[in-house]
């Protein structure tokens, strides 16, 4: 059996599992025993990957799998995986594993909560190891859904409003989607009746340049939308907001990847003249992006909105890193994914913790928590030096590579973007050491908070599991970077191949 | 000789944090201190035979010294020709700095056990300090550029850590911040730099980038940008890395308030070491700025000769003992940049490198000592301020002695070691630039005045009325003192000239009398009017404050430069950029996402009547439809 469909089918159980349960503390067991399983899973499926690897396997994409489902269309459930998607899915088990343990309290209709998340996160992991678009399309929609569901009912604030104006953004992004997808399908091969939905086959057709000019601002957008792109970046604030700990942990540190990682499997690699032809729009909104969403942060005095503003500058990165289009940058981008995955979904989780004891998220109401929550102090600290980007934590790492990465362009746009895009290591500093400074250090403010218990030994677990892997990344990144480069090689091989035929 | 034993020196303070960190709070307090002091020990010792072994037993007389990798290992491949090593380079430069790191870290953790007892955060406090060892000794034994940023980072963090250790006071926060956020906008300008010099010479590496033949140098040629070279203008981006760290103009602002931080951080990160990583910086690169880039190295000089007289000036009118000593650093570290800007490559023209790096070490052993003097008044009197200080020589002896001594050092006055690396740097700038060295003759004597001015204000002058009779520090804290005097009073024998030269091959070097002469004379002046001015109180400060009265209101607020920071951080950034901007998403992006919901909802409502469920308005509408479009095909068709 192909150890693939086991990230389906893991859920699958796990959510008939929870709908055997009675209680919170039945749930929750059987969710952390299978997102579990999951975690370990991913790490095997890395293992094997890179054995099979070594054993000299060099086809593209490794564990294939497929099965027609839909004749008429030419619809297969086709299964494969790359560098790419192994690293993705590994950020994907830790950040789900890492959930369960942040929402090991949720006392409002358990069972529900947990069979939601988990099919949020089977959705997840179904796009990672999809090669077919539709399916691929299919699982993205099963991962936008639920968060529905997640931010209406167990949300907090004003949280119909937020749930309605997350999900109809990311709706509308799905139509655009769907419009790039169908494009794609009908032009993905010369004869009318071997049109197909499988990537690989795609990326080795040729899409006429006409359709891609048309169909490019589609499926990158469509994809942006998700990841954060200005200015169709406004669900984010007020969605992670109102979400509950483990949803904005899951939507910032996974969901928020679909985005990146269709950007650029899609998007870039089947259309790459157009990807050329475009970039600089799009180079232009992802640096504002990684720049404004930094100033946004500045101001803001709600931790979730100043994550959240966070999350645009980071994602922002990612996307302006996949438009550079070189190996190097790209190879940034995705641990950038990765990196700001682990990170933010620390930061949520730490946010909720906190939340918890002290009943308020705004900075100005706290202070001095670093005397009375030391664990949580210092596990906030440790995320916010990793997000400003301190090596030695897998966001310097990222940086660095994107940065290196860009600057192999010779001409001024490029070299000035990336400079405008580097500034942000500054601005991030302010905001994150604002934070700091104000919640955690100073005297503290409030008396009620002079008797909070530090965190439980779930929590820990929550935490530890991510500082963990940012701390991996951060210190021995080349394995990594050598899994993601491989990959990379075909991918940028076509772009530069095609670059240099059709547009010059 | 096999150099990979180094590769602990930095590796055993690394260890000491981790264990102090993840188990710190578990152990009684001293078991904590002595652990760090004996890493630091061990890493000292490795760090001495190290210098033994390069300078002289496995040296070849009369050959040129060669920088030698101990170590090296691929951390991340970037590009197909950048790839980032981490590793132990061993050169004169590194292995000198070896030296003065764990010396001073020592000291500073014996004096440390003393001066933090008691203190809650002790094993804390200990655990940083073996980070920043750890990461200080990395950066100055850095094979390439980006392993010296990483660790230029991670120095910057121990730094911010250890500013903002007492995190309950929000003094300490806001210096602990504001010395980070200083130093990484400089850092942004250090990475631009790294960026564009490794793009154009394709290498990251000191061996590679500082080889008179290599690519770097002779791809020097060509103008880009206003006149300049991209090499010169990478060198000056990097050079302003280097500022932001070496608290030079107009970086310095963060510098006098990073003195809210313990004093042995003082003396160990704000006066000795981290403080000097931008003059090692340039150090390190020397050959490519002075054989490559002129340009960029006369940028270093006159950064640093206005920075040395500029701090001076302010230093004059301080009252808070530490920021005296904060000035002070600057303007020292004003008089190495400069040393090394006036400096040529190879043989005697290379005197300004050897007087940069000499002038560093010394001042590492004096500048320590008088913060560490200055920590030991501190725990005396409980103040930093000079009005709460007098007379204090009577209570605090060894305290007085080694603080003179150290006094007499910064102001030139031989035999003390600062004679002879000032008198180096003097002879260095009048070779190469005469207002540069009219400038520091003034502040040779300027440093003379308000050094002495700060000893009689706290050891002798008015007699001041204590709560509690002073007491001399315990002997853990005396001790590193003494070492520190003797290492002030000696090390000026150190025969630099034949061990730390720009090229590695020694060269002769003799003082020069008729600049060392007039240097010490103006030396002394400076005492001399500090003596009539403060030994006993008298009026004279005060009018001299009043017939200068705008020039010492000036000075005594810095110049207003951080009053022009906070403008530019509080106005612009955050009033005139960040809540704009705050503003226009919520209300013009997020306003228009909005906007469009609510027309699609207008809409919704608009046409709802169409779909009303009533029968009769169904029928109603159906029959006028099926009469107009009779109409219309008898009619129209």
């Amino acid at each position: 059996m192909n150890i693939l469909n086991l990230f389906v089918i893991i859920p699958m159980l796990t959510v008939g599992g929870i709908l055997l349960t009675k209680d919170l503390k039945q749930s929750r067991l059987v969710s952390a025993i299978g997102m579990g399983f999951q975690l370990i899973l991913s790490f095997v499926l890395v293992y094997l990957y890179l054995k099979e690897r070594q054993a000299g396997n060099t086809a593209a994409m490794l564990f294939t799998y497929d099965a027609l489902w839909f004749p008429s269309l030419n619809i297969h459930y086709a299964l494969g995986v790359d560098g790419i998607s192994v690293a993705m899915i590994a950020l994907t088990g830790i950040v789900v594993f890492a959930g369960i343990f942040a929402s090991w309290k949720m006392e409002l209709l358990p069972r529900e909560f947990f069979i939601s998340l988990i099919i949020l996160a089977s959705g997840v992991f179904g796009f990672f190891i999809s090669l077919d678009l539709f399916t691929m399309f299919l699982f993205y929609e099963l991962a936008v859904i639920p968060m529905y569901l997640l931010i209406g009912i167990w949300g907090s604030g004003p949280k119909e409003y937020s749930a309605m104006k997350l999900t109809l953004m990311l709706m509308a992004g799905s139509a655009m989607l769907l419009v790039g997808l169908l494009g794609i399908y009908f032009f993905s091969s010369p004869d009318p009746h071997a049109l197909t939905f499988n990537l690989i086959e795609i990326s080795k057709a040729h899409i006429p340049i006409g359709m891609q000019r048309f169909l490019f601002p589609f499926t990158f957008i469509g994809f942006g939308i998700l990841g954060a792109l200005f200015p169709f970046h406004t669900w984010s604030p007020d969605g992670h907001a109102s979400a509950p700990t483990a949803v904005s942990m899951l939507h910032a540190g996974v969901l928020m990847k679909l985005g990146g990682y269709g950007a650029f499997r899609v998007a870039i690699f089947l259309m790459p003249e157009a990807a050329h032809e475009q970039a600089w729009i799009f180079l232009i909104l992802t640096a504002i992006s990684v720049v404004y969403g930094a100033f946004s942060a500045i101001v803001q005095t709600d931790l979730k909105y100043i994550n959240a503003y966070s999350s645009v500058s980071h994602c922002g990165l990612v996307l302006f890193a996949v438009l550079m289009m070189n190996q190097t940058a790209m190879n940034g981008a995705i641990v950038q994914m990765i990196s700001h995955g682990l990170m933010t979904a620390l930061f949520f989780a730490l946010i909720g913790m906190i939340y918890g004891r002290t009943h308020t998220r705004l900075i100005n109401e706290m202070g001095g928590l670093m005397k009375v929550i030391p664990f949580l102090g210092v596990v906030y600290v440790i995320a916010g030096l990793a997000s400003l980007g301190l090596p030695g934590f897998s966001g310097f790492v990222a940086e660095m590579i994107i940065f290196v990465g860009s600057f192999q362009h010779t001409d001024l746009f490029h070299r000035v973007i990336t400079i405008v895009a580097a500034s942000s290591i500054v601005i991030t500093a302010v905001y994150i050491l604002r934070v700091v400074g104000t919640l955690l250090l100073g005297p503290i403010k409030n008396d009620h908070f002079l008797h909070l218990e530090d965190a439980k030994w779930y929590e820990r677990i929550s935490t530890i599991t991510l500082v963990i892997a940012i701390t991996a990344i951060g210190t021995a990144p080349y394995w990594l970077t050598d899994m993601i480069n491989y990959s990379l090689v075909p991918i940028v091989q076509k772009l530069s191949s095609i670059q240099l035929t059709s547009l010059y | 000789m096999d150099y990979t034993y180094t590769l602990f020196i930095p590796l055993v303070p690394l260890f000491v944090f981790l264990i102090l960190g993840l188990l710190g709070h578990k152990m009684p307090p001293i078991v904590a201190g002595l652990i760090g002091t004996l890493g630091l020990g061990l890493s000292a010792v490795l760090s001495y035979f190290t210098a033994m072994n390069y300078f002289w037993t496995s040296h070849v007389p009369e050959t040129a010294y060669t920088s030698i990798k101990g170590f090296e290992v691929e951390w991340l491949h970037l590009t197909e020709k950048l790839t980032i090593h981490l590793g132990v380079l061993i050169d004169p430069i590194s292995v000198m700095m070896l030296v003065v790191i764990t010396t001073v870290s020592l000291m500073v953790h014996i004096y440390s056990i003393g001066y933090m007892k008691g203190d809650p955060g002790f094993y804390r406090f200990f655990s940083f300090l073996s980070l920043f060892s750890f990461s200080m000794l990395g950066l100055v034994l850095a094979t390439n550029i980006f392993q010296m940023y990483i660790f230029w980072e991670l120095v910057g963090v121990s730094s911010f850590l250890l500013i903002g250790f007492y995190y309950e006071k929000p003094s300490a926060v806001a210096a602990s911040k504001k010395a980070f956020i200083v130093t990484r906008f400089a850092d942004l300008g250090f990475l631009i730099g790294i960026l564009m010099l490794s793009f154009n010479t394709g290498t990251f590496d000191f061996q590679t980038l500082t080889d008179p033949h290599g690519p770097a140098i002779a791809q020097a040629g060509g103008v880009a940008f206003m006149g300049m070279s991209v090499l010169t203008w990478s060198l000056i981006f990097i050079f302003v890395g280097g500022a932001g760290k070496s608290a030079m103009f107009p970086f310095h602002i963060w510098l006098p308030d990073a003195m809210e931080g313990p004093t042995p951080v003082s003396a160990l990160i704000h006066a000795a070491t981290m403080v000097v990583a931008g003059v090692y910086l340039v150090a390190r690169l020397f050959p490519v700025f002075a054989l490559g880039a002129p340009d960029a190295l006369h940028v270093v000089a006159w950064i640093g000769g206005f920075s040395s007289i500029f701090a001076a000036v302010i230093a004059c009118t301080q009252t808070d003992i530490k920021r005296v000593l904060a000035f002070s650093t600057m303007s020292q570290i004003g008089y190495m940049m400069l040393a090394l800007g006036v400096s040529g490559y190879g043989g005697e023209e290379g005197l300004g490198f050897m007087a940069s790096n000499f002038h560093l070490f010394t001042h590492a052993m004096f500048k320590a000592l008088l913060f560490l003097g200055a920590g030991a008044v501190i725990h005396a009197v409980h103040s930093n301020e000079i009005g709460d200080m007098g007379n204090l020589r009577k209570y605090l002896p060894i305290t007085h002695i080694t603080f003179l001594i150290a006094c007499l050092t910064i102001a030139g006055i031989p035999p003390f070691s600062g004679f002879f690396s000032k008198d180096e740097i003097l002879a260095a700038a009048f070779r190469d630039n005469k207002l540069l060295f009219a400038i520091e003759y003034i502040v040779a004597g300027l440093t003379a005045f308000y050094m002495f001015r700060l000893y009689y204000g706290i050891f002798w002058g008015k007699k001041t009325h204590y709560h509690h009779t002073p007491h001399e520090a315990p002997k853990v804290m005396t001790i590193p003192l003494l070492i520190l005097a003797f290492g002030s009073v000696f090390a000026g024998f150190l025969p630099f000239h034949n061990l730390v030269t720009s090229d590695g091959k020694s060269f002769e070097s003799h003082i020069d009398w008729m600049i060392a002469i007039p240097s010490v004379l103006i030396g002394v002046l400076g005492i001399a009017i500090a003596t009539v001015m403060y030994k006993s109180e008298t009026a004279i400060p005060d009018k001299m404050a009043q017939s200068f009265k705008h020039l010492y209101k000036w000075a005594s607020r810095k110049f207003y430069m951080d009053e022009v920071y906070l403008f530019v951080t509080r106005k612009i950034i955050f009033r005139y950029i960040s809540m704009p901007i705050a503003w226009f998403d919520r209300h013009i992006v997020d306003g228009t996402m909005n906007g469009i919901a609510g027309i699609t909802q207008y809409a919704a409502y608009s046409i709802k009547g169409l779909q009303s469920g009533k029968l009769q308005q169904y029928a109603f509408v159906f029959v006028s439809g099926t009469v107009i479009l009779v109409l219309i095909f008898v009619y129209l068709v």
